[in-house]
């Protein structure tokens, strides 16, 4: 009766022969990807505006043409919201892909309904943000996307769905569907909903519970990092379950990798609010089991909240940046003249920006002088200089200022850089549940 | 004693806003932990770097504090100019704080 759960993804970029491994050797009865960081789908719906047949994401055909084929043959059903914002798309996709590949017959879901752009617009949002209400962006609005909860993918599921593509869905939710349709949970066990939920926010970021974002050598030493292992979760009917990972794989888990996991970002532990459920981890126990395996326990829940959580896209800005390096006696004081030199330019030159900011690389560019404080003069120092325009010609200068100083600045500075991005933004509000209807679309694959 | 011997740490994004874990190696030192690594201390040791207020979440049952600073990231994630827009790196400034020793410890 125990399910296992694969997650075979922390991120859009993410490494895929985890996946394939946990495909291959994890026994899993579900493998979950979870590739929507925040603004991705802002990124994902202006490639859509561009060609109507884009928009989802871009390791889609990468990542399928890797695991279906293993996991058609093993039994193995995906979910992922990887539809980002063109879902049908990413479904019709996945069905070439299966076409091609001879791997019908297959039955294929995708989840729409996310997409609240409309609804944002008509009833004018406030932006949690900025105060503002959506009709202040004017056409720099570009996406709006409510976090859907599982029961769209538990439909997909009870369906007989082999693969369920969705776009924006709550991150835990990709694994909490699973657990809902095989133990046949109620929507409101609110309980067992909450300890499902720790389950799916410990895999939802893939290896940084395996020993990812956690190194620290002579503190925290982890072997295999370039062979990090994927975790899975051995579920049971209360939804108590074991972490782990395939044997043999790199990395480990252990109560120190739950532990930073389950705070990963996390700020109120006894009120996590998803669409499903409100989640309290306040009383979350681990327990050490030995070989890469932990015992998870005690999460639990409330009743889920009123509203969905809107995430809404929008162009800000651009931004330009350049960074140059000096080294050897006096490397610091040559990069502090050539920064006085690019803000003088900037000036002379009429570029206006809203923000400059001057970073010393191998100094204090992560945490400000305050923190910083360096004892020696550094051996090699690099200036970066970003700051934000309305129009990306003005964003181009700025890094074309500090490339001048090549020929124009302090001596011997080297290995310039400089690029120019646009700042897509993104704003929250919120949206009443009944405003907010998903759909399943279903597609048949014949032999 | 810096805070890293005692203790470890991961950082974690949601718009302007950072939180910072403080997870006890040794379950025992959490109430040490508890004492000395207040939303004061954390307020002062990031200074500039955290506008915003700093808020604590106790949790017990793991042996680790939970630290939220708000208005943090120089305008979030998505339009910071910052190079660690996420600031994934706090975690390790976080470990630089200075406490005095746990009674019993070698140090």
């Amino acid at each position: 009766m125990t399910l296992r759960i694969g997650s075979g993804a922390g991120y859009s970029g993410d490494r895929i022969e985890p996946a394939v491994e946990l495909a291959q050797s994890g026994r899993l009865d579900y493998l979950a990807f979870e590739c929507l960081a925040e603004r991705t789908i802002a990124i994902d719906q202006q490639k859509r505006l561009k060609n109507p047949e884009e928009g989802y994401d871009p390791l889609l055909e990468a990542r399928m043409r890797a695991v279906l084929p293993i996991c058609l043959e093993k039994g193995v059903r995906i979910i992922t919201n990887m539809g980002a914002a063109n879902p049908l798309s990413a479904l019709a996709k996945v069905a070439a892909i299966c076409r091609e590949m001879g791997l019908g017959p297959v039955r294929l879901a995708a989840v729409t309904g996310d997409d609240v752009l409309d609804q944002v617009r008509q009833r004018d949002l406030i932006l949690e943000e900025t105060g503002q209400p959506a009709s202040a962006l004017g056409s720099r609005l570009v996406s709006a996307n409510a976090y859907l909860g599982a029961a769209p993918m538990v439909e997909a599921l009870r369906r007989g769905a082999q693969v369920v593509v969705t776009g924006r869905v709550a991150d835990p939710a990709l694994f909490l569907a699973p657990m809902i349709h095989h133990f046949n949970w109620g929507m409101d066990d609110w309980s067992r909903l909450g300890q499902g939920t720790i389950i799916g926010h410990l895999l939802e970021c893939a290896g940084q519970i395996t020993g990812g974002y956690f190194a620290d050598p002579g503190c925290k030493d982890v072997a295999g990092l370039a062979r990090l292992g994927f975790p899975l979760a051995e579920v049971e009917p209360d939804g108590s379950a074991v972490i782990t990972k395939v044997e043999g794989s790199g990395g480990r888990i252990t109560l120190a990798t739950c532990k930073e996991q389950m705070l990963y970002e996390l700020h109120d532990p006894a009120a996590y609010l998803t669409p499903d459920v409100t989640a309290d981890f306040s009383g979350v126990r681990f327990t050490d089991l030995g070989n890469d395996r932990v015992g998870v326990g005690g999460g639990t829940g409330r009743v889920k909240p009123p509203t969905l959580k809107v995430c809404v896209g929008y162009v800000d800005s651009y931004i330009g940046e350049g960074q140059i390096g000096y080294a050897g006696p006096g490397a610091l004081d040559r990069a502090r003249l050539g920064a006085e030199i690019v803000r003088e330019r900037l000036k002379l030159t009429g570029v206006r920006h809203s923000e400059l900011r001057v970073d010393y690389i191998g100094l204090d560019s992560l945490h400000g002088p305050g923190l910083s404080r360096p004892a020696t003069q550094p051996y090699e120092v690099r200036l970066r200089v970003a700051g934000r325009t309305e129009t990306p010609a003005e964003a181009e200068r700025i890094g074309n200022e500090v490339e001048t100083l090549y020929t124009n600045g302090p001596a011997a500075g080297g290995g310039v850089t400089k690029g120019v991005r646009q700042v897509l933004a993104m704003a929250s509000a919120y949206l009443p549940r009944e405003a907010v209807q998903p759909e399943l679309h279903i597609q048949e694959v014949p032999r | 004693m810096k805070l890293r011997e005692l203790a470890h740490s991961r950082t974690g994004d949601k718009g302007n806003t950072v939180n910072i874990s403080v997870i006890a190696y040794d379950e025992k030192h959490y109430p040490w932990l508890e004492q000395h690594v207040t939303a004061a201390v954390v307020k002062a040791h990031f200074g500039e770097l955290v506008k915003g207020e700093v808020i604590r979440y106790q949790l017990p049952n793991i042996g680790a504090l939970n630290f939220v600073l708000k208005d943090a990231l120089a305008g979030g994630v998505t339009r910071s100019l910052a190079l660690d827009a996420h600031g994934k790196t706090f975690s390790s400034a976080m470990m630089a704080l200075e406490l005095p020793p746990p009674p019993g410890s070698a140090a």
